[in-house]
């Protein structure tokens, strides 16, 4: 049965990983609010099995916050952040797809090797997640790093603070609920800030690309 | 080899040439219903094949004798890989006779003489059709082998009867590299069997054909034979990807009235994907050409990624 769970949770970390690779190939603003919903899914679904496996209550506690922070209110932010600056058909021209997700494929590549010696000291249910989840923080920080605009960015910053709190399940069982609920509320408040932070990048350069904040002073 | 091995190669070799055409006329069947129409029937594969065949055969001038040889080619090509691929039975003679990367080679060459008869002749359209087709081709082609070499880690060999046995057989298992195995070979699938996203294939249209542009020139029964050809190859692609990834229901041959009962698996399931497939090209827009490269080299990096975990998990 347990063997089967842990099938399980490594069948998460895999969907993690392709939508990691979706969210980095999505041009439109609102399907990548989408794929963070779904994100956010996968981590309450491997939690869950975490907690099963191993019987630890607390876990539980942390996927019903994530559920109802990451899948709900969240995604539901962002869809009214979207529906107010009137984006919601934004398509961002990105350089060249293919060629950033060979770069994330290196990634990929990289963080499996980093995370190979650290898992095999673990003695958790599924140590080869971390690798995953090391990547997927990786890709993230790639989708920040290549995105132009506000909003991608703000999700990629999203999507890794998922990464995180799938790493911290699947290789240590989760952090004291203490820690859980204060990175909780950080992000919550980190959306709110960034909201107000858009709204006030627009009205100064009338769009949401951020390279217009490279320059320090009208020319 | 024994006689109850070749009756049932011989067996399976016919229901292939059978259920193929019937496989493209129920996905046009549920296209036409998905689109509200009333659709032609799932027959009609047939009748064109029929009237076809009692048609003249007109050709170029200019046409060299590859271009007569090219159709028999292309149909012995795809005959031959729909008797190699275990669609009812891993204990077909045939299916020693080739594995999976074989399998690709005999893919390629079906479409190499394609683009060669297509050039032949001369005209724009044709030398357009073979270059779009190879260029649709040579991307492909690597993401194909990717999604066999992950299913192939699984099994530690490359012979499908090999993979079908492991997957089907063993204790039930979870693998997560087929999962990306499983994305990638859709995207495939869709763009070797010029389905919607990558080629239309119920249109004329010049800007947008792909398969169409390369068999223009044919007709009677040479077009006979490329038509059937083209049903032939989606049957083998389905029935590829039903013996990766949902090979339950295929015998291994040791009890010959099985067969019966694998084959009527295996129309379940082919009506299942051929409903899905009709699903997926209704929802789906055309893509433009240049970003079908891009469409498949997400196909080819999903491969990679499949078989990257499985190499991290260990499954």
């Amino acid at each position: 049965m347990s063997n089967i769970s842990i099938q399980l949770i490594n069948l998460f970390a895999a969907f993690l990983l392709m939508l990691a690779f979706a969210m980095l190939a999505q041009r439109r603003v609102i399907n990548l609010v989408h794929i963070y919903a779904m994100q956010g899914f996968t981590v309450v679904a491997a939690t869950s099995v975490v907690a099963y496996v191993t019987h630890q209550e607390h876990l539980y506690y942390s996927a019903a916050m994530t559920l109802v922070l990451k899948v709900f209110f969240i995604p539901w932010i962002l869809h009214r952040l979207i529906k107010r600056l009137n984006v919601r058909w934004d398509i961002e021209t990105l350089i060249n797809i293919p060629s950033t997700m060979l770069v994330g494929i290196l990634l990929v590549i990289f963080a499996f090797n980093l995370a190979l010696p650290v898992s095999k000291l673990s003695s958790s249910v599924s140590p080869g997640t971390l690798g995953i989840a090391l990547a997927c923080v990786l890709l993230s920080f790639m989708m920040m790093i290549t995105r132009s605009k506000a909003i991608p960015q703000v999700i990629g910053f999203l999507s890794m603070e998922n990464a995180l709190v799938f790493a911290a399940t699947s290789a240590t069982y989760g952090m004291p609920m203490v820690v859980e609920l204060g990175i909780a509320l950080d992000v919550l408040v980190g959306v709110f800030i960034l909201g107000l932070f858009m709204f006030q990048i627009r009205e100064q350069f009338e769009s949401l690309d951020i390279s217009h904040l490279e320059n320090l002073k009208e020319e | 080899m024994t006689l109850s091995q070749i009756y049932s190669q011989i067996f399976v070799t016919l229901c292939s040439l059978v259920i193929a055409p019937l496989l493209l006329g129920w996905i046009n069947q549920c296209r036409a219903w998905l689109a509200n129409r009333s659709g032609p029937g799932i027959f009609q594969p047939y009748r064109l094949l029929h009237k076809l065949f009692n048609k003249d055969s007109v050709i170029a001038d200019s046409a060299s004798p590859l271009f007569r040889f090219v159709p028999y080619l292309i149909f012995g090509c795809m005959f031959l890989a729909s008797a190699i691929i275990p669609t009812l039975s891993t204990d077909l003679p045939l299916a020693r006779a080739a594995d999976a990367i074989a399998l690709v080679g005999l893919f390629a060459l079906a479409r190499v003489f394609l683009a060669l008869a297509a050039m032949d002749i001369g005209t724009a359209f044709g030398t357009l059709g073979a270059r779009r087709e190879m260029l649709v081709g040579f991307l492909a082609e690597p993401a194909l082998l990717t999604v066999f070499f992950s299913s192939s880690l699984i099994a530690n060999s490359t012979a499908l009867k090999t993979i079908v046995h492991v997957v089907s057989k063993g204790e039930f298992t979870i693998y997560p590299s087929l999962v990306f195995a499983g994305m990638a070979f859709v995207l495939v699938f869709l763009a070797e069997n010029a389905r919607v996203p990558v080629d239309n294939p119920s249109t004329h249209l010049e800007l947008t054909m792909i398969h169409e542009a390369l068999i223009l020139e044919y007709s009677g029964r040479h077009l006979a034979l490329l038509e059937w050809a083209a049903s032939l190859k989606l049957f083998a692609y389905s029935t590829i990807g039903i013996a990766l990834f949902i090979p339950w229901g295929i015998t291994d041959g040791r009890n010959s009235g099985q067969i019966l009962l694998a084959l009527t698996f295996l129309l379940l399931k082919l009506a299942i994907l051929g409903g899905i497939l009709a699903l997926v090209e209704t929802l789906s827009a055309k893509m433009r050409i240049f970003r079908v490269p891009e469409f498949l080299a997400t196909a080819f990096l999903l491969g990679v990624i499949g078989m990257l975990t499985h190499i991290l998990l260990g499954t």
